[in-house]
């Protein structure tokens, strides 16, 4: 009698908060696929460059898992093989990612709850995510469907990280030129970047030419260079275009 | 060979600079919206930016014996499908597998 009184008062207790968890991270998962899935194959290049590098696998599960910045983390390999100094890996983490400070502006941060999952939220809140929430399907989400979706993101990067890194080790030098992936992604994103502004044909002329000055001029600090000529030109031009808009 | 001091301290750093510029800006939401010049640089910036890194990338490429033509071959594959098909995975496996081919054969 106790027992079935019990389990008749228990059932709803325990199950009426536990089912909407479930379909939360459900929809996170089913949400996090489209883009996600492309973050596998990504991985796995990733994992396999890092390898090739010869880098421990681990250090791929390291990268993916606490760093969580794809593009950057792909730059980094190159740039710790060449023991570059921490300041220039600072320096160049802080422009490649530097984008992301602008998606403060509109990520649904205010709709995640609790310290952590806002701690979490931000430290995961890749291109993917800020593109994800940025829908107009999102506009309904809840904030645990969101870090949901985070998690999952950041999840797959892992896995495929680490599945590359430890293909990488098995097959070794065999298989040469994959390395391409990165200026590859670069690219791809850059031709993305210029088509949000097709009328600034100025910036990424600007930005070849000071590329290009760098590696000729200084050839073992051209990364700093380069973004210091960008940054140098970029602000001329805002000077001059306020010049000439006072004038008129 | 970096070591794993070197290779801790290369993390470290990364984590604290992209965590801090995601966060950061969270807390100081009006200056951000406020500041013009700042605005300009975010909006110029990124394309920029990519660009160096893609002649960063390249910069290694030889010029003699025809070796500078896989990595031109496969910039010419994965620009040309991005901007005909704008897909990512498509434009990067495809630019990569031109590259891979033509460094193996």
């Amino acid at each position: 009698m106790t027992r079935v009184l019990l389990s008749d008062v228990g059932r709803p207790g325990l199950t009426s908060p536990a089912e909407p968890e479930t379909r939360t991270a459900t929809a996170a998962l089913r949400d996090s696929f489209s883009v996600g899935i492309a973050l596998v194959p990504l991985g796995l290049a990733f994992g396999m460059v890092l390898t090739q590098a010869g880098l421990d696998w681990w250090w791929a599960t390291v990268f993916t898992a606490l760093i969580y910045a794809g593009s950057f983390e792909f730059l980094l390999i190159g740039l710790v093989t060449a023991v570059t100094p921490l300041g220039t890996i600072a320096l160049t983490a802080m422009l490649v990612n530097l984008r992301h400070v602008f998606y403060a502006l509109s990520f649904p941060l205010h709709r995640v709850r609790g310290v952590r999952a806002k701690l979490y939220s931000t430290f995961a809140m890749t291109d993917e995510a800020y593109a994800l929430t940025a829908t107009a399907a999102s506009r309904s989400w809840s904030g645990s469907r969101i870090v949901g979706l985070q998690l999952f993101l950041h999840l797959y990067w892992v896995i495929g990280g680490t599945a590359g890194a430890l293909l990488g080790a098995l097959v070794g030098d065999s298989v040469a030129g994959l390395d391409f992936a990165l200026p590859a992604l670069f690219t791809v994103m850059a031709i993305d970047a210029a088509r949000e502004r097709p009328d600034d044909v100025s910036g990424p002329a600007c930005a070849f030419v000071a590329a290009v000055v760098a590696a000729v001029v200084a050839p073992g600090q051209m990364l700093p260079t380069a973004f210091a000529l960008l940054t140098l030109a970029l602000l001329v031009s805002l000077g001059a275009s306020r010049l000439r808009s006072r004038r008129a | 060979m970096p070591d794993a001091p070197y290779l801790l301290a290369a993390v470290a750093v990364t984590v604290a600079v992209t965590w801090s510029l995601r966060a950061l800006p969270f807390v100081a939401l009006a200056p951000l919206r406020e500041s013009r010049t700042l605005h300009y640089l975010g909006l110029r910036m990124p394309t920029g930016v990519l660009v160096v890194l893609v002649v960063y990338c390249l910069r290694g490429t030889p010029v003699a014996d025809n070796a500078w033509m896989a990595p031109a071959a496969a910039l010419a594959v994965t620009a040309g499908l991005h901007l005909w098909r704008r897909n990512l995975l498509l434009s990067i496996t495809a630019g990569t597998a031109v590259h891979v081919i033509l460094l193996n054969v």
